[in-house]
């Protein structure tokens, strides 16, 4: 059993959902009790979609638990392949109804419909959303591409005859974090290179359009975490090479453009640093000196947080202190990246865990997922969202992409609004004690309506643990644990000269200077301690 | 007659009620596991522990995410495959992950294990686990168990199941005492308009169930009356009747008619007069009349459907129809307690469509050939129902907003009219 508060993944049938829910003309009969339905207001009030997920349930209650829900389960396909006539069937169930193992997708089978069944197996209490994801993309690529699958020699046969390469673009599903942008962006980046997008699946895509993939002449796996199994099949049975750096900031987005011209043997610089990439000049402006060294910390899904991780460090200058991931699939890759910034990885899915790393790090910024926006709203830091799972506003109606330069500039945009700009923090750190332009003030760009970060930032500075409120309690006793093991005394003017300091580097300002004073037998520190180790240490 | 046992059915007297078609097939509303999201808020220092599956932590965290930023005070046990295959001791696990709550909330003094459909599948026994664990943890926090499946409740149901689970562990009222209890959650503000209007009567102790903290569990006796806010209460209000409650049938408080008609109802078994309750609540129905008059010309005269889910849709669809002049296409509901809503259903027009139950292609078939003009559904339906040109409201709104009493009349219309008004201001 494992004690879960918030969860970054639903159960793996809720992948399934999110792949059938992002293509046309197929049908997920899911197999669950009643209540499972709430699923569907993920995809209709949170990304706002204006149809129902395509997902008929079987909603069996515990009456029919000791009659025959198999029999309910054939029911339920029959009257859904009647009515909807999808190309191609999904059949799955849900946590419970793997209990009663009544096999909805062999019974499916033996039903004699006259399209493609694809029975699915989707182990709830091993799995979780993005393997269900990754695993129904694939099984359907596979499940319909299977018998076209060339003898060795004869696979350009399906290639189509056109003038210009083609790509895929494989990954983007429905609830992906701005999957929808993306995709225009990497058409018109890839458009640029002299390249036209083939299909795009599983978003927008019907099996007819998965049949067509092999047509490409190579596959782009945009988002690894529903694609890499399909990347790879596709690989291996049709010989489609495969572009994998995922195309999120400068660097990156420069990469994908040199994979695709090693693949194509094209030149692809035509699409280089179009003149509307502006995140490179306002990363080198002056007014972006103040982002040097901001202390960031990434959490989120691996190709979301290593991409992050890459742009924050490279291209705006912060230095990273924290980076993780809750997709234990992916690692090994959030692991070499962390070696590369000199930070410990955190690869968990508790999210209390994350929060207590948080605290930790004590950053200026938090990049995370709807988690960690909640992790940083108690802990008074600005944030930024870079990864799913999200919640409605991370929906823009807007065009806010994260790949290509287009999505460089919406990086820019969105990592750097939350911080205090330039003058305005020299000034706070000048005027320290205006009562009213203090470190705990918002930013002035945001409004007087956005909350001061006082009363949290001093819960987690001085450990004040109301047992009631629920507000800072963890990093608060964290904090607490290590204010009750100090036994340096500290004169009430060093005290004093410590609160000026700016919170977020208050804790480590403590901490060093009472390491600093122990080591040399200081007894009291003195505002000329606190002088000395800032010398000491640096920053 | 009011004070009626309530193992005894009320016969409608003679006039005509709507008769009820059963549907069954695909069903769309949440499971009794929803009710957590309203109850950690009402009872303070409880805590809910789901012993489910992951699928029962994202509904949680669906359901209930877009309201709680601070910590909430439930949580998920996820059974993992170590659990079921026995490699694990379920009740072992158990007791590591309460006592890791209890470590990390020392403010808790009541715990819920509610129940999930695995937990129930596999039969994991949460009565002896509860038991179990409230010797172990004496005197620091009481332990209950209830189930909240999705096989055996339907969303506000979870509520019921909760409320019962209370009932055993409520105080005896002392023989030769009375007292009136008020069950089903409501807001506190409006658990106190009520308090006032009943003390007004000189109708006193007014006890509320389920209560704001664990310390303050009402008593119950043979001198309890007990009027139900909600109606979804059936189990627990038959729970209450074995320890020997009288439960007093009423509509339930929603609007003038029904709100004056439950009052009397509690005021006729304090041998109160209603004349003296119209007196008291005269102020009051006043300014309710103000309130339902601005929202009413809004409303006179739309059609409106419920599709199935809160349990609120015959009350709700009484007061829209009396007192809002609305015309009523279809009124659905999970299903129909007909000892709690008889007094309900003497009032609806007997023409009125009312549907038990869900096969929800077929209802919306339904739906899309009468085109009301507003239909009342759940989260899951309600865009996509925008998105055909129909408009809607959502239900778990009226679960979650202060609704009840005449000082709430307004604001309960008000939610129906918004939908209405914003499509006339809207030009895009």
């Amino acid at each position: 059993m494992q004690l879960t508060l918030w969860s970054y993944e639903g159960p793996p049938h809720i992948g399934a959902m999110r792949v059938a829910t992002s293509m046309k003309d197929v049908h997920l009969v899911l197999h669950a009790p009643a209540g499972d339905t709430y699923a569907d207001l993920l995809f209709t009030m949170i990304e706002r979609r204006a149809a129902r997920p395509p997902v008929a349930y079987t909603t069996f209650q515990a009456r029919e638990l000791g009659g025959d829900t198999a029999a309910l389960v054939k029911e339920t396909i029959a009257a859904c392949y009647e009515r909807f006539k999808p190309q191609v069937l999904l059949v799955g169930e849900s946590c419970t109804a793997e209990l009663i193992q009544d096999q909805p997708g062999a019974l499916a089978q033996g039903m004699g419909l006259p399209v493609p069944v694809l029975p699915l197996e989707l182990p709830a209490y091993t799995r979780k959303e993005n393997w269900g994801a990754n695993e129904t993309f694939y099984q359907l690529v596979r499940g319909l591409l299977k018998a076209r699958a060339p003898e060795p020699g004869q696979e350009s046969a399906l290639r189509h005859g056109g003038e210009r390469p083609r790509a895929n673009l494989l990954g983007p599903t429905a609830l992906g974090f701005r999957c929808r942008d993306d995709v225009t962006e990497i058409t018109r980046l890839l458009d640029a290179a002299g390249v036209d997008v083939h299909v795009v699946a599983p978003l927008g895509a019907s099996p007819a359009d998965l049949l067509r993939i092999p047509e490409a002449d190579f596959n782009v796996c945009l988002y690894p975490e529903v694609a890499d199994q399909a990347c790879d099949w596709l690989r291996r049975t049709f010989k489609q090479p495969v572009v994998r750096s995922v195309p999120i900031g400068i660097g990156a987005t420069r990469d994908f453009l040199d994979e695709v011209a090693r693949i194509t043997g094209r030149d692809t610089s035509s699409a280089r640093d179009p003149i509307w990439s502006r995140m490179p000049w306002y990363s080198r402006s002056v007014d972006s000196t103040y982002l040097t060294g901001k202390r960031v910390f990434i959490f989120g899904d691996a190709t979301h947080a290593v991409a992050a991780a890459r742009v924050a460090s490279e291209e705006l200058g912060f230095t990273v202190v924290g980076l993780g991931t809750y997709a234990r699939e992916f690692a090994r890759e959030v692991r070499e990246a962390a070696k590369r910034y000199g930070v410990e990885p955190l690869i968990t899915d508790d999210y209390l865990e994350v929060e207590a790393r948080v605290a930790e790090a004590h950053p200026e910024l938090v990049l995370g997922t709807q988690m960690e926006r909640h992790i940083a709203k108690r802990l008074g830091i600005p944030c930024a969202v870079i990864s799913a799972p999200v919640h409605v506003q991370d929906f823009p109606a807007r065009y806010a992409p994260q790949m290509g330069y287009e999505g460089a500039n919406v990086l820019f945009d969105t990592w750097v609004h939350p911080l205090m700009m330039g003058l305005e923090e020299h000034l706070v750190t000048m005027f320290r004690e205006d009562f009213e332009f203090h470190d705990g003030a918002t930013p002035s760009h945001l409004g007087p309506g956005a909350a001061p970060r006082d009363a949290v930032a001093e819960t987690a500075e001085g450990g004040e643990v109301s047992g009631a409120s629920s507000a800072g309690e963890a990093p608060g006793e964290d904090e607490g644990a290590g204010a009750g093991e100090t036994v340096m005394a500290w004169a009430a003017d060093a005290e004093q000269e410590l609160k000026k300091i700016p919170f977020f580097v208050r804790g480590k300002a403590r901490r060093n200077t009472e390491r600093y004073a122990a080591e040399r037998g200081i007894q009291t520190i003195t505002v000329e301690t606190l002088y000395d180790a800032k010398a000491h240490f640096g920053r | 007659m009011s004070v009626t046992p309530f193992a005894a059915p009320a016969q409608p007297q003679g006039c005509a009620v709507p008769s009820i078609e059963r549907e069954r097939g695909q069903r769309q509303v949440f499971c009794g596991l929803s009710g957590i999201v309203w109850l950690h808020r009402k009872i303070q220092d409880a805590f809910f522990l789901v012993v489910g599956s992951r699928t029962c932590a994202h509904l949680l965290q669906s359901a209930a995410g877009v309201m709680i930023f601070a910590e909430p005070r439930f949580a998920t046990a996820i059974l993992e495959d170590r659990d079921l295959a026995g490699m694990a001791d379920c009740n072992q696990e158990l007791d590591r992950v309460v006592a890791e709550v209890l470590e990390r909330r020392p403010d808790i003094k009541m715990l819920f294990l509610v129940g999930s459909c695995p937990s129930e599948v596999i039969k994991l026994d949460l009565g002896k686990a509860a038991e179990r664990l409230s010797r172990a943890h004496a005197g620091r926090v009481r332990v209950l168990d209830y189930s909240a499946s999705g096989l055996e409740t339907t969303f506000t149901q979870g509520e019921d199941a909760c409320l019962h689970a209370l009932v055993p562990h409520l105080p005896a009222l002392p023989s030769m005492e009375r007292s009136l209890l008020v069950v089903g959650t409501l807001p506190d503000i409006v658990e106190d308009q009520f308090k006032r209007l009943f003390n007004a009567l000189e109708i006193e102790p007014v006890h509320f169930l389920p209560p704001r903290n664990a310390e303050s569990l009402p008593p119950v006796g043979p001198g309890t009356s007990v009027l139900l806010a909600q109606p979804f209460l059936g189990e627990t209000a038959r729970a209450l009747h074995k320890r020997g409650a009288a439960l007093l049938h009423a509509p339930f408080p929603f609007g003038i008619e029904g709100t004056l008609a439950w009052l009397k109802a509690g005021a006729a078994a304090w041998g109160v007069a209603p004349e003296r309750v119209e007196e008291v609540a005269a102020p009051a129905v006043a300014r309710a009349r103000l309130g339902l008059e601005r929202q009413r010309e809004h409303l006179a005269g739309k059609r409106i459907s419920f599709l199935p889910d809160s349990q609120l849709e015959i009350p709700l669809a009484r007061f829209l129809q009396r007192e809002c002049g609305m015309e009523l296409v279809e009124v659905a509901t999970p299903f129909v307690d007909r000892q709690l809503m008889d007094a309900e259903l003497a009032l609806l027009a007997p023409e009125t469509r009312l549907t038990e139950g869900q096969d929800l292609e077929t209802q919306l078939d339904r739906l899309r050939a009468a085109r009301p003009d507003l239909t009342v559904c759940g989260l899951g339906l309600a865009n996509p129902l925008e998105a055909e040109g129909l408009r809607t409201k959502w239900s778990i709104e009226l679960v979650f907003s202060p609704v009840h009493g005449f000082d709430q009349a307004g604001d309960l219309a008000e939610l129906f009219v918004r939908p209405l008004l914003r499509n006339e201001l809207l030009k895009v």
